[in-house]
């Protein structure tokens, strides 16, 4: 059973001198698939994350990563994970195909460093030294040095602030690639469309907790209760309701042609922003 | 140990086994090489830098006088610029480029794979030691070509060059590596690594011969390392008669072995305790 999980973590906690970064925390991620932690700047995500990734110490909870407590976990266990950590890498003097390379050396199975070069679409860069690379460039050195290793498991935080957004596309394209050959990713994003674009599932994080889980479609869209509105003679009138094809037969039955009709549901959005709004509202000093 | 046999027996089938710590060592020390000789700020303001300040020095004070007959000032300046020269490619280099490292995530972006800790410090250690002995051999031929420097007469003398190198090669990038958490960022690594730098070699007789500092900033040089391997190096070089411009008039190899070792001693406590794989949040 707990084989099928890569991360389970319950009431994980960590403190930086008056604040809970870190307050509890609750995950569950299964092996094989996209997970988003979704969150406003302080919202915990990347102490949760570098907690797992063994950067940081918890103060309090259980923590485990494909088996092993990553507090304690050795070098077997770090050649199973790839970690793409929050920064744009200004490197030293080598051209990316070095680098990569010699990151490659440090793993049992690695995959070929240019069949990586070229995945991440750095082909054509190849030769190129680190330092001349633009910032999205860059940014996918990083990731390519996360994946050379073939990991089973791969932490992604932030990878994609600051890309423009056709540079997204394609790094979407990428993830997508990687979730299909069965790696586990657990990324961590500002953005919603991101997380709606890429993971089976989310969390979503507000001041160090866990304030809603499911899929992108149970936050928003098609599984929430749906808005029906319509005209009436004395106004508009709406129905909040889990139902509305019910609501919409009731009304044809009695009315024929529906005047105004429109059925809404929250977007995503819509969940998120009420989500952390009270999060926000909280932690609006720290 | 049970454990960890558990955790391998549990994987898939058919792992195959991490690289070696050599093999990684090794790569490292490649890697760290290739960084050094490719970067032009480093190859000019510490590789080279030492070179040309021996020319300038010793071209400018050439025609001093010494009390001592059979030495001269350039000989006096090339035999402690190798002392220099030792520090700025292990001290300097390492403090200022590994507080860079660290700055720039390297160093996380290390820790975050299965490199074990003692290949990057191996990693360090052959590039250091490869640096050094290319620096001593750079200043060698610069002081022998315009400064007739003696190379050393006697097996006796050859061996204190390479105890005295590699001693204090090793006490000063023990040291780098420990100031090395001292600079918070990459930006002030740099004042924080060179200021202290060039104030200990001009008070332990790297930029103005020793004899000619005031005794109480002789005293206050005599506690670092740099004073003692200049010391050790003009005893490689310089005839013995020249051994009465030393404060003690002797050169007093036991002592200069021994405060480098403390050195040594100091500085990988020092780095122990201090070393980190990541800024300070």
């Amino acid at each position: 059973m707990a084989n099928d999980m890569a991360v389970q973590v319950s009431d994980l906690r960590k403190r930086y001198g008056d604040t809970n970064a870190v307050d509890g925390v609750e995950l569950e991620i299964r092996r094989g698939e996209v997970f988003a932690l979704l969150g406003p700047n302080g919202a915990g995500k990347t102490t949760t994350v570098e907690i797992l990734e063994g950067f940081r110490d918890r103060d309090g909870g259980a923590a485990e990563v494909l088996g092993e407590d990553p507090g304690r976990a050795g070098r077997a266990w770090r050649a199973r994970i790839g970690v793409v950590l929050q920064l744009a890498s200004a490197g030293p003097e080598v051209s990316v195909r070095e680098l990569v390379r010699h990151f490659a050396g440090f793993y049992p199975r690695p995959r070929d460093p240019d069949e990586v070069i070229a995945l991440v679409g750095l082909g054509e860069q190849a030769g190129k030294r680190i330092s001349t690379l633009s910032g999205g460039q860059a940014r996918r050195v990083d990731v390519a040095l996360g994946i050379v290793g073939r990991p089973e498991l791969l932490f992604l935080d932030e990878p994609t602030t600051g890309f423009d957004p056709q540079a997204r596309r394609q790094f979407w394209g990428l993830i997508r690639e990687l979730a299909a050959e069965g790696v586990t990713i657990v990324l961590t994003t500002h953005y919603l469309e991101e997380a709606e674009a890429l993971a089976g599932r989310l969390a979503v994080l507000a001041d160090g907790r866990v304030v809603a889980a499911g899929t992108p479609a149970s936050l928003g869209g098609t599984d929430r209760p749906a808005t029906v509105s319509w005209d009436t003679p004395d106004g508009r009138r709406a129905v909040q309701t889990p139902a509305p094809t019910q609501v919409i037969a009731g009304l044809a039955r009695q009315a024929g042609e529906v005047p105004g009709l429109t059925v809404t549901r929250p977007t995503l959005e819509d969940t998120y922003l009420e989500l952390i709004g009270a999060g926000a509202d909280i932690g609006g000093q720290a | 140990m049970t454990t960890q046999t558990q955790t391998r027996a549990g994987l898939t089938p058919g792992r195959a086994p991490l690289p070696s710590l050599l093999t990684m060592g090794l790569s490292r020390g490649r890697f760290e090489l290739t960084s050094f000789f490719r970067e032009r700020e480093v190859v000019v303001f510490i590789f080279a830098l030492p070179a040309v300040l021996l020319l300038l020095l010793g071209s400018i004070f050439n025609n001093q006088h010494v009390n001592v007959p059979g030495v001269t000032t350039g000989q006096l300046y090339a035999a402690g610029m190798i002392a220099g020269g030792i520090m700025a490619t292990s001290f300097q280099y390492l403090g200022i480029s590994v507080a860079v490292e660290r700055d720039q995530g390297m160093l996380k972006r290390l820790y975050g794979t299965p490199l074990p800790h003692t290949a990057y410090f191996i990693g360090k250690i052959i590039q250091t030691f490869v640096c050094v002995v290319a620096e001593v051999v750079l200043l060698l031929i610069v002081g022998v070509a315009f400064y007739h420097l003696p190379l050393p007469s006697t097996p006796g003398r050859w061996w204190t060059l390479v105890w005295v190198c590699l001693l204090g090669g090793l006490a000063s990038a023990l040291l780098g590596l420990g100031v090395s958490s001292l600079a918070r960022s990459a930006r002030s690594a740099s004042p924080v690594v060179t200021l202290p730098f060039l104030v200990l070699q001009f008070i332990s007789g790297i930029f103005v011969p020793f004899s000619s500092v005031p005794h109480g900033l002789q005293d206050a040089a005599a506690v670092f390392p740099l004073k003692w391997m200049a010391q050790g190096l003009r005893s490689v070089f310089l005839p013995p008669q020249a051994a009465t411009l030393e404060p003690a008039h002797s050169w007093e190899p036991g002592r200069v072995a021994l405060v480098l070792a403390v050195w040594i001693a100091a500085g990988l406590v020092l780095c122990i305790r201090t070393f980190r794989w990541q800024n300070r949040r």
